[in-house]
């Protein structure tokens, strides 16, 4: 069995994330999102190489979607209405509620920009409708053998990682994650899993990022500063997610500092996002949670709806517009008005896609920026950079990477140079394989497999209890889930014609044949002369079987005494080797010598052993044949 | 596994209880409170109203109405006494109100379970909590304190003057449950005991102690409420406790997690009261699709049914000038009321308030709204269509719904008005806002009062007689109907059902499809040991590196384990070893018949001379050195006085055994 990997987008890139993963047999495509630097067909993922038939509902198991953002679920209404797909879609509870007003967004500014569209509003609706939504480490039976969970991935709200196995083989795909907490939502939380392979985004791949205070402090001055000065200050965000957080820290921010100036949103659309986030707020981080019953964080105070006519209003005010990267829509049309004005402020987010107006603003410092062939705007407005982002940064990656220990890691959503870097350190660092496939590449390599056998109750007992061994994770201080134990080697895999594998306790094979134990032993019996024996042991005098074995015993302790040599009921033993005083002149084992006892002092030695102890027995038997007085000494 | 049922199901408020020791660990399953024995103590108003010392200043152990004037105490589980708290591994918590006694067990000396219950069901039942405890310190306060406490009065002389109804619920249907009676617990030991709550999600999988796999599903009894599905490395149980098919509330009724265990535990029997008699046709008969027949809107039809008659009762009420008084703490059945009672006011233009009073309503019915991922499919339609999920979220702004913390509350009285309609919760009507509200009303024959059955109503509403107002009792549904069970069970296919003794009639005749077992309170079940073998995942690469020996006459091959053993989630895994001892290990059993025969063969070809002694099993060795080789039954004796020779002849007669 093997694991494929398939990268239809986000591949060396960022935008169209698109995974599909063969897992033992399930194929499970991952994020169906699209490119928002293209309007031709290189903006959606190149669905044919899924199927040629164009038969998605045999070809995939599901469609798992991380997050809300269009570069993950952009495409989805188009691959479910117009290219068919039937089967099961799985996403959080707040991206299948959010999931609509972004698309919805999009697709007006697709049509405003006179585009052809590619889904309308009912397709979205129809696509929503096949969409299960899942909570957080809610464990979902796709089918007899595939179960996926999703983890909270911080990002956005909704975002989560998935975990997806399919028999003993487990795979993470990531999503957008963030793994320190923001104004609004917690870090990323996964638990250690066993893991054939992990794809993650690599955004940030060799970016280290501080402290966010500081960065969060200088916009807030940015934004402070305009106004002060009369200023217009356009924010540009998707209708989610930065918005809410950008929103909270200003809300807050005019309460801290009593400042008057409106804050608006640009259409209904993110008033109504609000609403989704007031019930969701379960996803958001413990800090905001805690305030739904008094005051729910996302009951804004500040902010009030935009209207059109306010455009060229005079006085100083705050919009958020989307589309966020000025790309069409509202924010474009706010753009022509306000940037050739000195007083104004555009902030920007951290990443804006190539082929945007947001991407021309950043690079460098342009006096102008060509819309399209006719139009031309003079920007004499102020740029602020946002520079906080809810991706993780490589030291994030490098530590998730760590923590899961995963046999494979494949990166997506990143750039080419940057992700070689950080493939790079996760060779050479974690020892773990790693690769950036480029779109339409496929990688693939086994899948773990464990063979299946029964076991009994005697060998799960004997290796099991009372031997137990915890190995503490030193790293982690994790919960000890390995239980360990030497014992293994006791048991026996047996196999039958026809029959289950099955592993034993080594006692039980006999049993299972249908016959007993049978031991190969080993006995010896030979004849001494004790006469120097008898000057040695002065104050025994009597030839009495008892004080001969003890006075065998003190000579032979001195030579074995660390075989813990014992003295039994007329006997002395150590393991299965045992010898006695033989008094049966017919004793069978009785092979070398005469046969017979005398008197003159020669005594016979019965001894018996299994193959065990083999070793010791003749040791033992050496010793006690220098014994003998007819040896010269 | 054994199993012992504690107490039996009476009902939403009092569900049963229930200790199951599977695999050595030792689980209870719920920690119910029974607050319908608050019922023998006089409501909180009535001992103000009263002299408690009559003049003569002996002590009055009853009022007037024989109840007993005293700080309230609390009937924890029954039979308490079967078990030893320390002894308890794991607590399993199925509904909000089978959390209502665990502060009891949890401040006890000794207790160290591991307890579980889902995220909305711990915090539903902490608001009620919050609200009994806040009720009870409202009690006390007005009471003031009094030097004796109850357990102190309930001597036998005392006890023999006291009506029956009082003995019987004081000391229990067997004399034996004076013991279970507690003093109430403080806020403290709540606290403490939520502390120690792992809260889960719907199918959500937690392991406790490496081997014992525990997941909650959807009960559809309240929000939160779920059932269990324990799987151990032997056997798998599912238990259901109360359950809804489909609710307007709460999550559907989930029992995919249920299917094919290898015991069931039906606690689920509320709806005994039902004439209806199973017949195995109706079993087999069954031809309609199992989700459809289980998840038909039935229940939720039946349930709006009875919601809306209380709604066209409360409006009759209120159009007399009556008030009316909703004394239910059930949330799933308030949330619905609550939408309902304002569409009838509005539908006749009556200008009418809806007064929630209650210690914890404000923040309880804000957190409802953020709780959509456990609501049914219709909440969740209505949160991703961007509407409330509840009505009372829009009534509350648009000032139909008024909600208060205590019946004292200044907002209250100033915006007072009657007719109204109060909803509040009920603690066996001896605690809280519907105690006053009760004296206020009760001569009233325009007001209602609507009770919620499950409790004695005559006894409960004693203190308040005589009694004007009406009166209508309501059987919410708080069980899976029993026509739907056969199929349930029959669809859950488990090896072995265990259900409640007084089911016996009914189930009996299904014994031939079903194997069924009945419990009888307080006596335990002990189930034989499974024989079920556990699986051990062996890893592919270390499988390929052991060395298989076929066995001689035998098809079996064997070959010994090496590697690492651990436990990981309920599997036993083996895996390379880490560090490789490197030593090869020979074989260690041997077993087979070794024939004379081949013996002297074998031993002719390492250069030994043999002679069979006939009618014995001895070979004597002649050459090199004399020797001696007995062939027993067990064992095979080589007698030869040469290290090397005798290490050899072993080696021959190995080579005629079978071994691993
Ligand atoms: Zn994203
Ligand atoms: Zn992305
Ligand atoms: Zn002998």
């Amino acid at each position: 069995m093997a694991i494929e990997c398939l990268v239809l987008g986000a591949g060396q890139e960022v935008g169209k994330s698109c995974v599909v993963v063969s897992i033992n047999g399930k194929r499970i495509m991952f994020d169906c999102g699209m490119h928002m630097g293209y309007t031709d067909h290189r903006r959606y993922p190149d669905f044919s190489l899924i199927s040629k038939s164009g038969d998605f509902n045999n070809a995939l198991s599901c469609i798992i979607i991380t997050h809300f953002h269009l570069d993950h679920i952009g495409a989805l209404p188009y691959f479910t209405e117009v290219c068919g797909y039937n089967g099961p879609i799985y996403m959080t509870y707040p991206t299948k509620a959010l999931a609509p007003l972004m698309l919805e967004d999009y697709r007006k500014v697709m049509v405003g920009r006179g585009e052809e569209q590619q889904f309308t509003y009912e397709n979205i609706l129809d696509c929503m409708k096949k969409v299960t939504a899942v909570d957080l480490k809610q464990n979902v039976q796709v089918d007899k053998n595939l179960q996926i969970r999703a983890y909270y991935a911080g990002h956005v709200l909704g975002a989560a990682m998935f975990y997806a196995c399919v028999e003993d083989s487990g795979m993470v795909y990531t999503g957008d994650y963030n793994m320190t907490p923001d104004r609004h939502l917690g870090a990323a939380q996964i638990d250690r899993l066993q893991l054939d392979l992990l794809i993650t985004e690599s955004t940030y791949a060799t970016t280290i990022r501080d402290s966010k205070y500081a960065r969060e402090r200088e916009f807030l001055k940015a934004v402070h500063k305009c106004v002060d000065n009369g200023g217009k200050v356009l924010i540009p965000t998707f209708a989610l997610g930065r918005a809410q957080e950008l929103c909270i820290l200003l809300d807050d921010y005019w309460e801290r500092m009593n400042l008057k100036v409106p804050i608006y949103f640009s259409a209904g659309l993110t008033i109504q996002a609000n609403l989704y986030y007031k019930v969701l707020i379960n996803w958001t981080s413990q800090k905001v949670k805690d305030t739904y019953a008094t005051r729910n964080a996302f009951d804004f105070k500040n902010v009030h709806n935009f209207d059109r006519s306010l455009l060229d209003a005079p006085g100083p005010c705050v919009l958020f517009a989307t589309p966020g990267m000025i790309s069409g829509g509202f924010s474009l049309e706010v753009f022509k008005h306000w940037a050739p004005c000195e007083s104004n402020l555009i902030t920007l987010p951290g990443y804006c896609v190539a082929g945007t107006v947001g991407h021309k603003l950043m690079s460098g410092k342009p006096t102008k920026v060509d819309l399209d062939k006719d139009t031309q705007i003079d920007v004499r407005c102020q740029i602020h950079q946002l520079s906080f982002s809810p991706h993780t940064d490589a030291k994030g990656i490098m530590d998730l990477v760590k923590f899961l220990s995963p046999k494979h890691v494949i990166l997506v959503h990143g750039e080419k140079p940057k992700m070689d870097l950080l493939k790079g350190r996760i060779k050479s660092e974690l020892g773990i394989e790693c690769y950036d496939p480029a779109n339409t590449e496929t990688v693939s390599f086994p899948s773990t497999h464990f063979i299946k056998s029964d076991a009994s109750n005697a060998f799960i007992r004997s290796s099991l209890a009372p031997n137990f061994k915890f190995p503490k994770d030193e790293i982690t201080d994790m919960p000890a889930l390995h239980v360990r134990d030497e014992r293994v080697s006791e048991g026996i895999l047996t196999m039958g014609k026809g029959q289950k594998v099955k592993v034993v306790h080594q006692d039980e094979v006999v049993t299972m044949v249908g016959g007993g134990k049978t031991e190969v032993e080993f006995g010896y019996c030979f004849g001494l002369n004790l006469c120097n024996l008898e000057n040695i042991g002065e104050e025994i005098r009597v030839y009495d079987d008892e004080s001969l074995l003890k006075i065998l015993n003190m000579k032979l302790s001195g030579e074995f005494g660390e075989l813990g040599l014992r003295g039994g009921l007329g006997s002395l033993e150590v393991n299965s080797f045992r010898v006695l005083v033989c008094k049966n002149d017919a004793c069978p084992r009785r092979i070398d010598g005469d046969g017979c006892s005398e008197s003159g002092g020669r005594v016979y030695f019965c001894c018996n052993w299994s193959i065990l102890d083999k070793t010791i027995a003749w040791r033992v038997i050496n010793v006690m044949k220098n014994m003998d007085s007819s040896v010269d000494l | 596994m054994k199993f012992t049922n504690l107490s039996q199901n009476k009902g939403y408020n009092l569900p049963s209880c229930h200790m199951v020791n599977l695999s050595g660990f030792h689980i209870l399953l719920d920690c119910p409170l029974d607050l319908s024995s608050l019922t023998i103590f006089s409501p909180i108003s009535t001992i103000l109203h009263e002299q408690t010392f009559d003049s003569s200043s002996s002590k009055k152990i009853l009022d007037n109405y024989n109840l007993i004037p005293f700080e309230p105490y609390y009937k924890t589980i029954e039979r308490g006494h079967l078990w030893n708290v320390s002894l308890i591994d794991v607590v399993l918590i199925s509904s909000p109100m089978g959390m209502l006694g665990l502060p009891f067990l949890t401040r006890t000396k000794g207790f160290s379970a591991k307890i579980y219950a889902t995220e909305a069901t711990t915090r539903v039942s902490e608001f009620m909590m919050k609200d009994l405890i806040t009720m009870h310190m409202e009690y006390k306060q007005l009471y003031g304190h009094e030097e004796n406490n109850f357990l102190q009065l309930m001597n036998w002389k005392n006890l023999e003057a006291f009506p029956f109804k009082l003995k019987e619920i004081i000391l229990g249907k067997d004399g034996t449950e004076l013991g279970s009676w507690m003093p109430l617990y403080s806020a403290v030991d709540m606290k403490e005991c939520l502390q120690k709550v792992e809260t889960l999600k719907y199918s959500e999988e937690v392991c406790y102690n490496g081997s014992l796999i525990i997941k909650a599903f959807s009960s559809g009894l309240e929000i939160g409420a779920c059932n269990w599905s324990l799987k151990s490395p032997k056997r798998n149980i599912s238990y259901i406790s109360s359950s809804i098919f489909s609710s307007g509330v709460s999550m559907e009724f989930d029992f995919h997690g249920l299917i094919g265990s290898d015991v069931l535990i039906y606690s689920d029997f509320t709806s005994t009261k039902t004439n209806y008699s199973i017949n195995s046709e109706n079993v087999n008969n069954q031809e309609l699709n199992d989700d459809d027949f289980l998840l038909n809107s039935d229940e939720r039809l039946e349930e709006m049914e009875k919601l809306n008659f209380i709604c066209s009762c409360s409006m009759d009420s209120l159009k007399a000038g009556g008030s009316v008084l909703i004394p239910i703490g059930r949330l799933g059945i308030i949330l619905q009321l609550l939408e309902l009672l304002s569409m009838h006011i509005d539908s006749f233009d009556l200008k009418v308030p809806i007064f929630i009073i209650s210690s914890i309503a404000e923040e309880l019915l804000a957190y409802t709204c953020i709780l959509p991922e456990w609501l049914c499919n219709y909440r969740q339609d209505k949160m991703y269509s961007g509407k409330s999920v509840f009505g009372h979220e829009e009534l509350i702004k648009e000032k139909k719904i008024h909600i208060f913390p205590t019946i004292n509350s200044r907002e209250l009285l100033m915006m007072w008005q009657e007719p109204c309609i109060v909803v509040c919760p009920h603690w066996s009507l001896r605690l809280g806002p519907v105690v006053h509200l009760l004296h206020r009303w009760h001569g009233d024959p325009n007001s209602l009062l609507v009770l919620e059955e499950g409790i004695d109503t005559d006894f409960a509403l004693s203190p308040f007689k005589p009694i004007a107002m009406k009166v209508l009792e309501c059987s919410f549904l708080s069980g899976i109907r029993l026509e739907k069970v056969p199929q349930l069970l029959k669809m859950l296919q488990p090896k072995q059902i265990l259900l409640p003794d007084y089911t016996k009639p009914l189930f009996e005749p299904l014994n031939k499809s079903l194997s069924c077992l009945f419990y009888t309170e307080a006596e335990t079940i002990r189930l034989p040991n499974s024989n079920k073998l556990s699986e051990l995942h062996i890893a592919t690469n270390l499988a390929s590196q052991l060395t298989f020996s076929k066995l001689k006459n035998n098809e079996l091959t064997m070959s010994r384990l090496t590697g690492d053993l651990y436990v990981e989630h309920g599997k036993h895994y083996l895996v390379e070893e880490k560090r490789s001892t490197g030593l090869e290990i020979g074989p260690l059993v041997h077993w087979g018949r070794v024939d004379l025969g081949s013996l002297l063969v074998g031993l002719e070809k390492i250069g030994v001379k043999g002679l069979m002694e006939y009618g014995s099993n001895v070979v004597n060795v002649v050459e090199p050195v004399k020797g001696l080789i007995e062939v027993k039954e067990t064992s095979v004796v080589i007698s030869i006085g040469d290290e090397s020779l005798a290490s050899r002849i072993s080696d021959v007669v190995y080579g005629l055994l079978n071994g691993v």
